[in-house]
């Protein structure tokens, strides 16, 4: 797998098969970055499970934080990986554990080696991308703000 | 396309930002000409305002026919995003807009469109912005006048008013050399011609107004960006990496990655500056960037004709067209732009400033005007004219001496446009003597 440059069609497929994500390292804050791919996401029909232990117990837009991912007890679909690339591979080692199918890494976060776990256990890996983003410039959204969304197709784009 | 083959230049032409309109199926972008859109409940017009969610609020911010004709842009040029503006002079203030300060400087090439030359040195100084111009025919220049305070070097690809061109790639690695942007105007050569960001270019700006739009019927502009610029935790750019107090703390680096620079351009630099795009000169100009490639190539080969057609005219001292071998821009030329060398470019008139007056004068076919870039042929007097502003020793630097004419050859046929200027060369190669 090559994580420097994935096509549409692998991120496309990574979100399609997503239906419940835990976001690690969700901040209750409106104005960070996890708040508002948290926000977005839950518009888009996702459910996402914050994890946070600093704050387990509260509430963020409506779920209840949780301090770590074994505490969830549902299937999850990805583990969305707010914190530094160090971090992510302890995260990533949870992912498998949990049984996650996809281990998505923010912007700014790579950690190759821990990719490569995930990867040898059967998981699909996406690093330093946003799912707000991706979903947003694959749907159209992002064309709104002039993004290029190297989308070409004479077909209408049905938002999901 | 969901094949991994990458759509080519003509391709995206026709195609990029205009997927059928997602409501009605209409295959032609619809031109939404509206002020404002409505929003779903107070909550969805928060997310709108707080940048949590994309979409339309107001078309100062954004507005979707121009929207396309952004991403249409942006594809062209193979960069990130596109933000769209009034005018090709509006996208260099706001291409700028992100980077400067009071007291910050850029330094550009003083080969440019003589309106540039105004607008940065003399308007911006009103900002407290300073530009100090360099000749760029040697790269070095640039590095001897970078300061601490520079925040961007700013050129053209193909200069305007003809003839010259930038070594793209040399002034890239001493912009990088320093961690500033390079900024370049790729109006003259379009992205048919020329791709900037393949040579280390930052930021591009365009006016629509020329080849783009193609038909001189509509003023308009656009920055893009390539998102290969990291201004995350660069003190040095404080409006994309530190957090901004309107957007309650928000850090447009942080926030949004490498879009931070485009979406900054719109939340706050259309916000604030004011100068959009009105969605009918967008949708203009998406029609015009249809046939882009066809055109710049007529273009290009109508143009190689006259040029080689007044090379040997008698009332001609000489012709600066970089697709001519006498060109000292030949091989630079050939490097950056190898499909040719642009339809506009300047030739010198022996009989000198009054000669050039005469023979824009005595033109039936070419128009006179202060435009370049149309289907039509159009020819100016630059020192009488567009540069009128401009001292004596600028109009030398900018290439537009007394005895400079510029022409932008459209794709007529060929043999009229040389017809016309043959009737009205008539007798010029005299003016000297007569003077
Ligand atoms: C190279 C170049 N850049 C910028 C401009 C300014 O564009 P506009 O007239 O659309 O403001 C022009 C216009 O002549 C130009 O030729």
């Amino acid at each position: 797998m090559n994580h420097d440059d994935y096509n549409d069609k692998y991120i496309i497929d990574v979100l399609k098969d997503t239906k419940t994500v835990a976001m690690v390292g969700a901040s209750a804050n409106w104005n960070r970055p996890s708040f508002f791919a948290m926000k977005y996401m839950q518009q888009k029909g996702f459910r996402i499970i914050p994890v946070n232990p600093g704050v387990a117990g509260q509430e963020i837009l409506g779920e209840t934080v949780m301090a770590d991912l074994d505490e969830i007890d549902e299937p999850i679909d990805m583990v969305d990986i707010f914190r530094n690339s160090e971090a992510a591979g302890s995260i990533t080692d949870d992912a498998i554990k949990v049984g996650a199918k996809i281990v998505w890494m923010q912007l700014g976060v790579r950690n190759d080696d821990a990719a490569k776990r995930a990867e040898d256990a059967g998981l699909r890996v996406v690093m330093n991308r946003c799912p707000k983003i991706e979903y947003a410039r694959l749907y159209g959204e992002l064309s709104w703000h002039g993004i290029n969304s190297h989308v070409i197709t004479s077909k209408r784009r049905r938002l999901a | 396309m969901m094949s991994n083959r990458k759509p080519g230049l003509e391709t995206l032409s026709v195609h990029a930002g205009t997927p059928p309109d997602p409501t009605t199926g209409a295959r032609q972008m619809p031109i939404y000409q509206t002020s404002s859109f409505v929003f779903d409940d107070a909550d969805h017009a928060a997310s709108l305002f707080n940048l949590q969610l994309p979409g339309f609020i107001y078309s100062r911010l954004s507005n979707p026919t121009v929207s396309a004709l952004e991403e249409r842009i942006a594809a062209l040029e193979d960069g990130l995003g596109a933000t769209a503006t009034a005018s090709g002079h509006a996208a260099q203030i706001l291409a700028l807009f992100p980077l400067m300060h009071p007291g910050d400087e850029i330094i550009a090439a003083n080969k440019l469109y003589g309106g540039s030359i105004n607008q940065m040195g003399i308007s911006y100084k009103k900002f407290g912005w300073n530009a100090s111009f360099v000749d760029p025919d040697d790269p070095e220049n640039f590095r001897r006048a970078i300061t601490d305070k520079t925040k961007a070097i700013f050129i053209e690809s193909l200069a305007n008013p003809g003839g010259v061109v930038v070594d793209i790639e040399a002034v890239a690695a001493i912009a990088h050399d320093t961690g500033i942007p390079l900024i370049v105007d790729n109006t003259m050569a379009t992205p048919y011609l020329c791709k900037p960001f393949e040579h280390g270019a930052d930021i591009i700006v365009h006016s629509t107004t020329k080849f783009l739009s193609g038909n001189g019927s509509s003023i308009g502009g656009c920055v893009v960006d390539s998102g290969k610029f990291n201004f995350a935790g660069r003190d040095k750019y404080p409006s994309l990496s530190q957090p901004a107090p309107e957007y309650h703390g928000l850090t447009f680096s942080e926030t949004f990655g490498d879009l931070a620079y485009t979406m900054h351009s719109h939340a706050v630099g259309l916000r604030d500056l004011g100068a959009c795009q009105s969605p009918i000169n967008a949708w203009i100009t998406l029609l015009g960037i249809e046939t882009l490639a066809l055109r710049m190539e007529r273009h290009c080969e109508n143009a190689a004709k006259v040029a080689s057609y007044l090379e040997t005219h008698p009332a001609i001292d000489w012709v600066s067209y970089a697709g001519l071998e006498s060109s000292k821009y030949f091989d630079l030329r050939k490097r950056y732009m190898p499909r040719g060398a642009g339809g506009v470019f300047t030739f010198g008139l022996k009989g000198g400033y009054d000669a050039g007056v005469t023979l824009v004068d005595r033109c039936e076919l070419l128009s006179h005007l202060a435009n370049i870039g149309d289907t039509r042929s159009l020819i100016l007097h630059p020192a009488s004219t567009t540069h009128r502003q401009l001292t004596e020793e600028q109009l030398k630097a900018a290439g537009a001496g007394p005895e400079v004419i510029r022409i932008s050859i459209g794709i007529e046929t060929v043999e009229d446009i040389i017809s016309d200027l043959e009737q009205a060369l008539t007798g010029l190669e005299l003016a000297t003597v007569a003077e």
